[in-house]
């Protein structure tokens, strides 16, 4: 069972308090019913589903109730980090080398 | 008396304290401490078990976990007749009744075992071939005789009595096994005062000092070294010690399930005592030292019964006092072997010889035997072990070829080498690397917190891991927070190392025999039928694996997955490491259905939810269905009716006089805020920022795609306060999706959801009559049409109680649905029911409220619709805004998919025979004489009796179904062809003049 860290908690927790809510960084346009084709299906149906680095959505849903972003790597299942919705990814991964 | 193989003064059992058991009926005497397989050994008793495919008669191999052969059923009462436990496990009890399987009529003399006489039948793979053809016979022959055929032992016939604990632990350090290494990884750790938690599944700790005679830890006997070491740590407050704890599953992030055998070696355990406890421990560090496992020699009949493993050979001897024979032979790769026979030769056992594979070994060990007077013979071969129930003799052969000669002994001990049990550190996602000179996988890299120590991370000798546990202890715990030990790391005075071995077939059982030379004994794979599996074409180890099931049975592969790695790996002409090892998965040792289960069975299994007139709608014999978790009243039979009669006078009644109808279940969910109407807006597909306050509309809620998510009633209370009702089903799943949007895509909207389903209870009262019924009982709102038209909603009080009041209707009738606070749900329902009987009324269930919303064409989302059904498509879509610019759900709407001609649409079906009743989900075409397979055009959704309608009728999703008004189509049933009608959705005052009526 993973341990996930809440960054409204700022806590770690169970896993069981968690549900994965799909890939994170896919923003609705704002003028979402004048998209076309492509875009929209880019929106709705394309995601990246890496080997290696993910990043996701979850929510603290049996917590806090907030839904947060979080880095994964899908080969180890370790959090690399997580953080508040609506915060840009990040930059650069602690503990990464490049 | 002594039993016939016991040597006094030999083991550490205390002779005094008997106990008496029986196999297969027959009954022996046995010593408390012994484990049913040290029992029978003592009694003579080999032959415990026939093979799974062949039928061969089998005996013990080893001494502990990884016991291929000797699996047995253990009978306390009817439900409790477990099969399958391994007897080398299994600890004696007085009074234990164990029975063997896979046998008929008897052990001795088995029918099956013709099988092993027609084995070029059974050859690798020969489920894949011999029952292919004729097709038909698989069902009707071929798969009832194999499952009859396969499976060991007898499940218990009644429901398992006992019950199953479970718990949760955190400490910093976990350490795995319980041998010389594990409890000095625990005592480094324990004495930096972190939290410690020490398991070994056996139940004594000790590992391998229960049978290496030589060893010598701080002056003491290694043995009992290791108890007073595992006192001292019992004695510590930071440290748990679990005996017959088996560390069955390594989970992300340093999880751990163990499995605690609590009671399965007591006489008579009481309730008080769990049958298991399941520990789910999370570690800061895990140390794992869980030892290595010995290998067999392949070589042919290496399974007649007193075949084992020499350190299992010795382990009964030393550690029960057990002789496993009184001539025994021993057939060797490696050192460990002569260890054996010089502890049973000691014993007062004759040792017949001893066959070493190698060519010209020296050391200590060998000096020894010699001096002992045991016949020692370099680079022999045993090609083959005589006997049939048990070991009679063993053929001898230079490993070259030569002269053959046969020695008659009554077990043959044999060693080809220890195998590191990386199966936890491989479980833990760790990679394992091949060690080209010692010809093992060892621990490389690694993936978690973890460290392997001792045997199982390839370290030979009890010094050398003595002193890495001790190390590696310490390490974990300063590494998790503790501070500097003080206890001094324990010393070994003596001990044994060896290493190295053989792998794979042994002279005798080469690429140019067929005999049988097994490499699984619980599989009843053969050195042959792997060299087979890569002839007909496996070359990944995978798929030799699954093509001849080599370590695909309950002991995973524990003494034959590097033996049946060497021979493929030879046979492709390749090295080892190029052929791969086999993923280790969890559970290390089987697991039963009750740990993992715990208390979640009967009533614990899962939620049921009730609403607030539960207990009344029993009272009055309602029959209940379950909707997710809720009981819901389906239907009120009175004395004499079946459920179609209850359901006929319900819904007649409701239309005639009135009902009443518990909608509690409903989702119900409060959106409040300054921007309530914007955030409904975007969520729903209807215009909100106009609905004046008090009044109702129907929404519907799309997914991003344009498909029908929900639907339900929203009254507006207050400008900035939205009364939401969803789906039964759809509560928690609407509620997240609302969170979702707000919290992620319109975090600017101030608003705030909040689940009010279990708040407020819900009294539908329908029909004519249902104004009279609630009327006299309502403070404060004015019940007029005029002042509460359809589809509006009023605060106000009921029975003295406060009511949020909806004028609405599911059934097409005039109707209210009064909300009321849970707590005050069944007195509200009591008053309404006291006043709806004046009228004659009727309670009814959800069986009559599907019946009375379908003759109106109302639909339910899930059955009606299916996650690919518009708005359009339902007929819904006047309820779509189209002047509104964006809610979830416009782009989907807008896929060129979903505006395309010809898609499914929502219409109604009347059968041509008004009284034949359609089957939900039935297919619907447009020609019955078309050539099968034929085009389905659409299907049922729903269908009833209407007893309003006097006739049948039923809603359908059909292609282009609105341009058909009119048309005949065709149900195609096993039974015959049914015709129906295309029609509206409307069978019941279509004007709708009813809902004022």
């Amino acid at each position: 069972m993973l341990l996930i860290r809440c960054p409204y908690c700022e806590e770690e927790r169970p896993e069981l308090e968690f549900r994965n809510a799909g890939e994170a960084h896919i923003a609705r346009s704002a003028n979402i019913a004048g998209e076309n084709e492509d875009d929209f299906e880019k929106f709705f149906f394309i995601r990246s589903n890496p080997k290696g680095v993910i990043y996701e959505r979850w929510r603290h849903i049996h917590g806090c109730a907030r839904f947060f972003n979080a880095v994964r790597d899908t080969v180890t299942d370790k959090f690399v980090m997580t953080y508040k919705a609506g915060e840009p990814k990040p930059a650069k991964l602690p503990g990464a080398s490049k | 008396m002594n039993a016939a193989f016991r040597i006094s003064g030999a083991g550490r059992l205390s002779q005094a304290k008997t106990a008496s058991f029986s196999f297969d009926g027959k009954s022996y005497s046995g010593i408390e401490g012994d484990t049913l397989a040290s029992a029978l050994l003592a009694n003579g008793v080999h032959l415990v078990g026939r093979s799974f495919k062949y039928h061969r008669p089998r005996g013990f191999l080893s001494a502990g976990a990884e016991e291929p052969n000797a699996l047995v059923q253990i009978v306390r009462d009817d439900a409790r007749k477990t099969p399958n436990v391994r007897a080398t496990v299994q600890e004696l009890y007085d009074g234990l009744t164990a029975n063997s399987q896979n046998r008929w009529p008897s052990l001795a003399f088995d029918v099956g075992a013709v099988n092993d006489l027609a084995s070029p039948l059974f050859s690798a793979g020969f489920y894949y071939k011999t029952f292919m053809w004729p097709k038909s016979a698989w069902k009707n022959l071929y798969e009832p005789k194999i499952r009859a055929a396969a499976g060991l032992g007898v499940s218990p016939d009644k429901p398992d009595p006992d019950h199953y604990a479970a718990r949760y632990a955190h400490c910093e350090v976990l350490v795995l096994g319980g041998g010389a290494a594990g409890i000095a990884a625990a005592l480094a750790a324990a004495e930096t005062g972190v939290r410690v938690i020490l398991a070994d599944e056996h139940a004594e700790f000790g590992g391998s000092l229960r049978f290496e005679s030589g060893a010598k830890i701080d002056g003491e006997n290694g043995y009992a070294w290791a108890q007073s070491a595992v006192a001292r740590l019992k004695a510590m407050d930071n440290v748990r010690v679990l005996s017959r704890t088996t560390a069955f599953g390594y989970y992300a992030q340093n999880f751990v399930g163990l499995v605690e055998r609590v009671s399965d070696h007591v006489k008579n355990p009481g309730r008080e005592l769990a049958r298991e406890r399941l520990w789910q421990v999370r570690a800061g560090r895990v140390v794992i030292a869980t030892g290595a496992i010995e290998r067999h020699m392949v070589f042919a009949n290496n399974d007649r019964p007193g075949v084992m493993l020499a350190s299992a050979a010795r382990t009964y001897l030393n550690h029960y006092g057990v002789a496993v024979g009184k001539n025994v032979g021993v057939y060797t790769a490696n050192d460990s072997a002569y260890a054996a026979a010089i502890d049973l030769k000691k014993a007062g056992v004759n040792v017949a010889a001893i066959v070493d594979l190698r060519d010209n070994p020296t050391g200590p060990v060998i000096d020894e035997a010699r001096a002992l007077g045991i016949e020692v013979n370099f680079g022999r071969a045993v090609i083959r072990a005589g006997g049939k129930l048990r070991v009679s003799s063993m053929t001898v052969q230079p490993k070259n070829g030569g002269g053959e000669r046969t020695i008659p002994v009554d077990a043959i001990l044999m060693s080809a080498g220890w195998t590191p049990s990386v199966h936890l550190f491989s479980q833990s996602r760790g990679k394992v690397a091949f060690n080209d000179e010692t010809k093992r996988f060892v621990p490389g890299t690694y993936a978690q917190d973890c460290i392997s120590v001792g045997a199982c991370n390839g370290t030979d000798g009890l010094a050398a891991s003595v002193d890495e546990a001790y190390a590696a202890g310490a390490k974990a715990a300063k590494d998790s927070g503790g501070k500097a030990g003080k206890g001094a790391k324990p010393k070994v005075d003596a001990g044994e190392s060896w290493s190295r071995g053989m792998l794979g077939a042994a002279p005798g059982a080469g690429p140019d025999t067929t005999v049988k030379a097994f490499v699984d004994f619980q599989n009843d794979v053969t050195a042959k039928d792997i060299r087979q599996a890569v002839h007909e074409g496996m070359h990944s180890i995978e798929h030799v694996k699954r093509f001849t099931t080599n370590g695909m049975a309950t002991d995973q592969g524990k003494t034959s997955n590097m033996h049946g790695l060497a021979i493929a790996a030879e046979t492709l002409g390749k090295p080892i490491p190029q052929v791969g090892l086999t993923t280790f998965r969890a559970p290390y040792t089987p697991v039963t259905f009750g740990s993992i289960v715990g208390h979640a069975r009967g009533a614990l299994f899962d939620p049921t939810r009730r609403t607030a007139t539960h207990g009344w709608a029993a009272s009055q014999g309602a029959v209940f269905e379950d909707v997710g978790h809720w009981k819901r009243a389906w239907y009120f039979p009175k004395a004499g009716e079946d459920m179609h009669a209850a359901v006929d006078r319900e819904c007649v009644t409701v239309r005639k006089v009135g009902g009443l109808f518990d909608a509690s279940t409903l989702g119900k969910i409060e959106v409040v805020g300054p921007d309530a109407a914007k955030f409904m807006e975007l969520l729903y597909t209807n215009p909100w920022e106009k609905l004046e306050t008090g009044r109702c509309r129907y929404g519907i809620m799309l997914r991003e795609d344009g498909f029908i998510y929900d639907d339900g009633v929203v009254g507006r209370l207050a400008p900035d306060r939205f009364h939401v009702t969803t789906t039964t089903g759809g509560a928690p799943r609407v509620m997240n999706h609302m969170e979702d949007y707000l919290q992620t895509e319109f975090p600017h909207l101030n608003v705030w959801l909040t689940s009010i389903t279990e708040q407020w209870a819900v009294i539908a009262v329908q029909g004519p009559k249902s104004r009279d019924i609630i009327a006299p009982l309502v403070e404060g709102i004015d019940m007029s049409d005029e002042a509460l038209p359809h589809m509006s909603v009023r605060e106000g009080k009921i029975c003295g109680v406060p009511t949020r009041l909806f004028r609405m209707s599911f059934t097409g009738e005039r109707g209210f649905e009064v909300n009321v606070p849970a707590d005050y749900g069944e007195a509200v329902w009591e008053a309404l029911w006291a006043e709806g009987q004046k009228h004659g009324a009727t309670a009814y269930g959800t069986e009559s409220m599907h019946v009375l919303r379908a003759e109106k064409g109302y639909i339910i989302v899930g059955q009606d619709t299916d996650g690919t059904v518009t708005p359009n498509d339902a007929g819904l879509d006047w309820a779509v805004g189209k002047k509104k610019t964006d809610f979830v759900g416009i782009r989907g709407l807008a896929r060129s998919d979903l505006v395309a001609k010809g898609r499914k649409q929502l219409v109604g079906l009347k059968t041509k025979d008004p009284k034949v009743v359609l089957e939900e989900g039935a297919q619907i075409v447009d020609d019955p004489k078309q050539p099968i397979p034929m085009k389905m055009i659409g299907h049922v959704s729903s269908s009833y009796w209407s007893e309003n309608c006097g006739r049948s009728i039923a809603l359908a999703l059909v292609a282009g179904g609105r341009d058909r008004m009119g048309e005949t189509l065709y149900v195609p049933m096993p039974n015959g062809t049914i015709e129906v009608e295309v029609t509206g959705m409307v069978f019941v005052d279509e004007k709708g003049e009813h809902l004022n009526g």
